[in-house]
């Protein structure tokens, strides 16, 4: 991927979230501690400051990079979880990846998120979101259909029971709201799809 | 021999801090210890930089046990002990006990000159399951 690619990327990546901040916030103060928006809004920049030098390096290198920085900056749960999803993700993408080393680098990048939130699909969680996205990505799925997977299987946790993080604190009263981490993912994933799409 | 190191974490510096208070009080100065708290923007949560200056802070080469609060503290805990990697991530644990009484027990325990292992059991006994 040549550097203004994924410049471009990141760029898309944070726009989503400092546009949809206080939509995020609003979705995490029904069920959790009401600071995802403004976390995940301080990650991103730090990210997209720091955009060009990322991008500068191999791709690999380049994701680890925006993991390690998120789990500086992002704070939270949401640091480390959104941290070893990009890091992971790094670590096992080849530089030059295609479609079966994306989805490959995918299910491992699944495997170390569940393993850092302790958490499965199904717990009403950011995995919702991941696993359907790399189901779609494994089917050949194009780059639009994969965001309106992302987006319907946000939308999909709003009748779950949260059974990790702070809204499983919540229990049944859980039951009813969007979670803020899957809409996130969402957003980011159909971020990354459309400008990918737009090349 | 040097005696394990004990580092605090809590979405509340308060908290940590007055924990950190209380294992000084009961358990005195030859411990190393360490504390965090709050999430580096004046507000309650955890960071994961904070988490590692505090282990290198508390470091011992009998080990570092790490008290944590609610969920959060724990997986950021995790991440920064993934994050300073081999080889003094493997004499470093994040204990599943109350972080109060744990980090007092924990300490005392490190105070008599117990190895890392018997440190992270005596906490673990607070917690049932």
């Amino acid at each position: 991927m040549a550097a203004a690619d994924f410049s471009r990327l990141i760029a898309a990546a944070a726009d989503t979230i400092a546009a949809h901040a206080e939509e995020l916030t609003a979705l995490d103060q029904a069920i959790g501690d009401g600071d995802h928006g403004l976390n995940m809004k301080r990650g991103f920049e730090a990210v997209r400051a720091e955009a060009d030098a990322f991008a500068a390096k191999p791709l690999p290198e380049a994701l680890k990079a925006v993991g390690t920085k998120l789990v500086m900056t992002v704070g939270g749960a949401s640091g480390p979880l959104f941290g070893t999803l990009f890091m992971a993700l790094g670590k096992d993408l080849p530089a030059a990846p295609d479609r079966d080393g994306l989805t490959a680098a995918l299910a491992k990048a699944i495997e170390a998120v569940a393993a850092r939130g302790k958490s499965q699909v199904g717990q009403k969680t950011m995995l919702d979101v991941l696993q359907p996205v790399y189901e779609a990505l494994a089917q050949g799925k194009t780059a639009g259909e994969i965001a309106k997977a992302a987006d319907k299987a946000a939308e999909a946790t709003v009748p779950m029971k949260a059974l990790r993080g702070r809204a499983s604190f919540l229990g049944e009263r859980s039951i009813g709201h969007m979670d803020a981490g899957a809409r996130s993912t969402a957003l980011l994933v159909r971020a990354v799809a459309e400008a990918i799409e737009g090349n | 021999m040097s005696n394990v190191g004990i580092v605090i974490v809590s979405h509340s510096p308060l908290v940590a801090e007055g924990t950190a208070d209380m294992v000084r009080q009961m358990v005195g100065d030859e411990v190393p210890l360490a504390w965090c708290g709050g999430n580096g923007h004046g507000g309650l949560g955890t960071s994961v930089e904070a988490i590692m200056g505090a282990i290198d802070k508390a470091w011992s080469e009998a080990g570092v046990a790490i008290l944590v609060d609610l969920g959060g503290a724990e997986t950021n805990s995790e991440m920064a002990v993934e994050m300073i990697g081999e080889p003094r991530s493997h004499k470093i644990i994040v204990c599943n006990a109350p972080i109060v009484e744990g980090a007092v027990m924990a300490a005392t325990e490190s105070s008599g000159g117990a190895s890392l292992k018997e440190v992270v059991a005596t906490a673990h006994e607070l917690s049932p399951s």
